[in-house]
């Protein structure tokens, strides 16, 4: 017999989710990040052309979910060695709402310097 | 009087779920359900018990997609809309229908070197552990475990890898590494460091919120991460 969503539904189950799926979606991304890094090689401006197509609103929200990625995948990460490394707490759920909480704050900051 | 909609697992790995339906009584508790289809419905349903009361850890199933003790487990608590489901417990062989096959779990047990090893004679004084001790509060923390396999059953990392010890076996070495008595530490240490081992673990604390007697393999298993890699860094494994 296998287990289903009911066996998996709960807090630390979803900690572990975000900082997975997290994870590959930054992956996913840094060959794009590295492309955008590899312009600079072929002079200033063609780096900067690309940085100033990076100013619209849809790329700001793209660049709005990524920063939630990075900071969902730190605080999550945070979170595991804080688990491993230090004394056990009790409150784990505490920590898991902690790094949401967290993630959700870097997330809201980077828009709001935006806006 | 109000019935319960059951559906229960019948045959082996290859089964299906059969439907019966249970009068519903005040204090029932799942295993009371099952007793009742036992006894008043179809007598050839197999299923484990023992002591009733959370004790020897044989009654666990899966009831409503959930590992959980059936003897402790009221139905107020998991029917709310008077429907059960209850299957053997994941992860492990079905022999018949609740009767999930223990041997690998046990065995598991064994490869963790959850043996308790003697370093004195029965002619030697007793030993003294002070309780306030932190080896002791350490042991104290994970002791309880009744040997149910509801962790085993709910660990994900078990079903990716067969090999993996798991969360109850492990957090039997926990308390016997921090038995000052025992003189197996180091190979108990080899024995949890290998890829099935301690940190196979993804931390996914599926053990510590489903184990009955609230105990945190996590903890334990957190433990021996830290004492395997201090040991390696030691050169002593």
């Amino acid at each position: 017999m296998r287990n289903d969503w009911r066996a998996r539904n709960h807090p630390a189950y979803w900690a572990f989710l975000v900082h997975r799926v997290s994870g590959a979606l930054l992956t996913a991304f840094l060959p794009l990040h590295f492309w955008v890094l590899g312009q600079a090689l072929q002079g200033e401006a063609g780096l900067e052309s690309f940085l100033r197509w990076t100013d619209q609103p849809l790329v700001k929200a793209g660049e709005t979910v990524l920063v939630l990625l990075l900071s969902a995948h730190l605080a999550g990460g945070v979170r595991l060695l804080m688990l491993e490394f230090l004394a056990w707490r009790e409150w784990q759920k505490g920590l898991a709402a902690a790094a949401g909480a967290l993630t959700l704050a870097a997330a809201l900051a980077f828009v709001l310097n935006v806006l | 009087m109000t019935t319960l909609r059951v559906k229960v697992w019948r045959g082996a790995e290859n089964g299906r779920f059969q439907e019966f339906e249970v009068p519903r009584l005040e204090s029932q508790t799942v295993l009371d359900v099952v007793t009742h289809i036992q006894r008043s419905l179809d007598p050839t349903l197999s299923y484990r018990f023992a002591c009733r009361v959370g004790m020897c850890g044989s009654c666990a199933m899966t009831v409503n997609g959930r590992a959980r003790w059936t003897c402790r487990t009221h139905v107020a608590n998991v029917a709310a809309d008077n429907s059960l489901e209850i299957a053997p417990l994941a992860n492990l062989p079905v022999v018949k229908d609740l009767v999930a096959d223990m041997t690998l779990f046990f065995d598991k047990w064994a490869k963790a070197r959850g043996k308790f090893h003697p370093t004195k004679t029965r002619r030697d004084g007793f030993a003294r552990v002070a309780p306030d001790s932190a080896e002791r509060l350490l042991v104290d923390a994970a002791i309880e475990c009744i040997g149910c396999s509801v962790c085993y059953s709910s660990c994900d990392v078990v079903a990716w890898n067969p090999d993996y010890l798991g969360p109850a076996a492990l957090n039997r070495a926990w308390t016997l590494h921090n038995d000052v008595r025992d003189g197996a530490r180091r190979e108990r240490l080899a024995a949890v460091a290998g890829d099935a081992g301690c940190h196979a673990c993804h931390t996914h604390m599926s053990c510590s919120e489903r184990c009955p007697k609230q105990l945190a393999p996590t903890a334990s298993i957190a433990g021996l991460k830290r004492a395997t890699a201090a040991a390696a860094l030691k050169g002593e494994l």
